[in-house]
């Protein structure tokens, strides 16, 4: 069993995949920060000193704690300060992560399922669905991605009652933000599904009388995925810049369960009076977080398919 | 050419409509028009009254028709919020947008091509190579991260300039710009910046690439062994065959400004249309969302039809095998 197991390890690492990622720095190190941050995320409720959002555990003499000194009143000493209410920064950048990571990955979920269920049926049916269903994407590629993910966002807030907004507003934002990614996905996945389905193993295949669904799902989707996950790292950095922009504009996630960007939009009305580290860390964050993953996609495109350069 | 145009100009009004039906569909399927209008205090025949008098007893079709009459007149009924007629609300707040997008497209494509063709004469130099690494960086930094960033350092921290407003504007009538007064033009600094400063690398990058295109041409090999200057060379001969391809760019980018100018406004509290459709988000202003909406659109399939048109003037080689409207 143990041999079995270290076999496959050793098969993997072997590969021409982790050949290339073990000679690429970069990926190196932007896999370890974005793997540590995501754990830091995934383990907050263990490894953050505080519960920010546990009113009993504050203490509001705590509050605008400098980083790394003792508060004059209370003595006890926050790694990066805390915020007006005596929240240490550090827990709520870790709460602040589950928030972004977690739209950001349903939302690209999202993006991913609906493009390529419709880049398969525009490529594989064609047609005039599959006319139409390109023809939306081409009208909703003329506008910006942020642009649409905040007219659905105001728009689903428009049908959510107003008592029940707040909690609907992470999945509104999960809903707006997919709906604004799948057209990257649909293209590709259309494409590569015109080139594969004139393959001999999708004839053979339809010459054993398997269904269309069948095909796409068994046959073709398992051949076109190499881009997809490409795309769908992209896309998760993409996803969490937008998540962050809507929340620091204030319409993404509401300030019951801030996200990074609730927090540099809190943040920027304590630049003026001089308590910088409410802002500076979870920008720091976020432009981690953003850029590891980014120059793990990179890295990805080039390895698995270098004709999407 | 003339097929082409009306095929494009087909489409592009096309797109229109379906934008349009969205607005609409705003209006219709969020909240209902007639609560929003009467009090508590109604009875049957009031709504039924206010239903035949707001024209909701007609089928689909012809009130989208009348809302699509209204809205090519600048008529969007009146804001939920501030109790105004929207188009008045709009055009008040729409030159302070276009006076930023203006200034930032206009910073972005001289920055973006000076520095595009520095770093593509001096290709290993260390200077050029600072300026790509930095331009890499800029390009990952979200838009409202340099507005806060350049608060800090200008307005905050050094104190030279305002972080916030407009400044002083000189009413002309029609407009009121900010571009007259000393305060209007020193707060339009930083959002102009931070508006273009992604359209500026975009414009840098492409200039570099199709300099260095260029530059590995036989006509430039040629012009150097006549012995024309440096000078001449780069500007003369290879800057002006990189200009389409910038032209487009710049044309198509022009609409993504205004949309981004949303994000740079709010940060910046400029009081454009950008603040105006955020606040809209936040209090579910349906008409205000309806009316930018459909405002935006015009912009950018106009800007779009119209860089179509213009490439496929300039360049003939696209006319031949370019399927309408495919991008």
């Amino acid at each position: 069993m143990a041999n079995a197991l270290g076999e496959t390890f050793s098969r993997a690492w072997k590969s021409d995949f982790m050949w290339s990622f073990r000679r690429t720095p970069v990926a190196i190190i932007s896999f370890i920060v974005a793997l540590t941050l995501i754990l830091g995320a995934v383990l907050a409720p263990m490894i953050a000193p505080h519960n920010p959002f546990d009113p009993a555990t504050l203490n509001l003499m705590n509050g605008f704690s400098v980083p790394m000194e003792p508060n004059q009143f209370t003595g006890e000493t926050f790694w990066l300060g805390t915020d007006d209410q005596g929240r240490d920064v550090f827990s709520t950048i870790l709460f602040g992560m589950r928030v972004s990571l977690f739209v950001g990955f349903a939302a690209v979920a999202f993006a991913m399922t609906l493009g390529v269920t419709l880049g398969l049926i525009a490529g594989y049916v064609g047609g005039w669905i599959g006319a139409l269903i390109m023809r939306i994407a081409d009208v909703q590629l003329t506008f910006p991605g942020i642009l649409v993910a905040m007219l659905i966002f105001g728009i689903a807030k428009g049908f959510t009652p107003i008592d029940q907004r707040d909690e609907m507003a992470i999945w509104v934002l999960i809903i707006a933000i997919g709906l604004s990614e799948w057209v990257q996905f649909a293209r590709v996945v259309r494409g590569a599904t015109m080139v594969e389905k004139n393959k001999e193993y999708v004839q053979a295949a339809r010459l054993n009388g398997r269904s269309s669904a069948g095909i796409m799902l068994r046959h073709i989707l398992p051949n076109v995925l190499g881009p997809v996950l490409v795309i769908a790292t992209i896309s998760l950095a993409l996803a969490i810049i937008a998540e962050a922009t809507l929340s620091f504009l204030g319409v993404g996630a509401p300030p019951t369960q801030p996200s990074l960007g609730t927090l540099i939009r809190i943040g920027q009305g304590f630049l003026f009076s001089g308590e910088w580290w409410i802002i500076l860390f979870p920008s720091i964050t976020l432009l981690a977080l953003a850029l590891s993953v980014n120059l793990l996609g990179d890295w990805l495109r080039d390895v698995l398919n270098p004709r999407l350069r | 050419m003339l097929a082409f145009a009306i095929r494009r100009a087909f489409q592009s009004f096309i797109v229109l409509l379906v934008v349009g039906l969205v607005a609409f569909s705003m209006f219709n399927f969020v909240g209902d028009p007639i609560d929003n209008m009467l009090g508590q205090e109604r009875t049957g025949a009031d709504i039924e009254r206010l239903r035949v008098q707001l024209g909701l007893d007609q089928p689909f079709p012809v009130q989208y028709y009348r809302f699509l009459e209204g809205a090519v007149q600048g008529n969007f009924g009146i804001s939920y919020r501030q109790g105004r007629p929207v188009s008045e609300v709009i055009s008040e707040r729409l030159p302070a947008t276009l006076e930023l997008a203006f200034v930032s497209a206009v910073l972005a494509v001289i920055f973006g091509v000076a520095l595009g063709v520095f770093t593509a004469i001096r290709r290993n130099g260390w200077a050029a190579n600072t300026i790509m690494t930095l331009s890499l960086i800029g390009v990952s930094l979200p838009t409202f991260l340099i507005g806060i960033l350049l608060i800090y350092l200008f307005a905050v921290e050094l104190g030279w300039l305002p972080s916030f407003g407009r400044g002083d504007v000189v009413d002309l009538g029609w407009w009121r710009t900010g571009l007259l007064t000393q305060s209007g033009l020193k707060a339009l600094i930083l959002p102009a910046i931070t508006l273009g400063l992604y359209q500026m690398t975009l414009i840098m990058r492409l200039v570099r690439s199709e300099m260095l295109e260029v530059l590995r041409q036989d006509y430039i090999r040629f012009a150097r062994a006549r012995g024309l200057r440096d000078k001449s060379v780069y500007f003369r001969h290879a800057l002006k065959n990189t200009l389409v391809p910038v032209i487009t760019v710049t044309g198509m980018q022009l609409g993504a400004i205004i949309a981004f100018a949303i994000i740079t406004e709010t940060v910046f509290q400029w009081p454009g249309v950008g603040l105006l459709f955020i606040n809209a988000i936040r209090f579910v202003d349906i008409p205000v969302m309806a009316a930018y909406l459909m405002l935006i659109s015009v912009m950018f399939v106009s800007i779009n039809l119209i860089v179509d048109l213009l490439y496929f003037a300039i360049d003939p080689r696209l006319r031949l095998d370019r399927r309408g409207g495919e991008k």
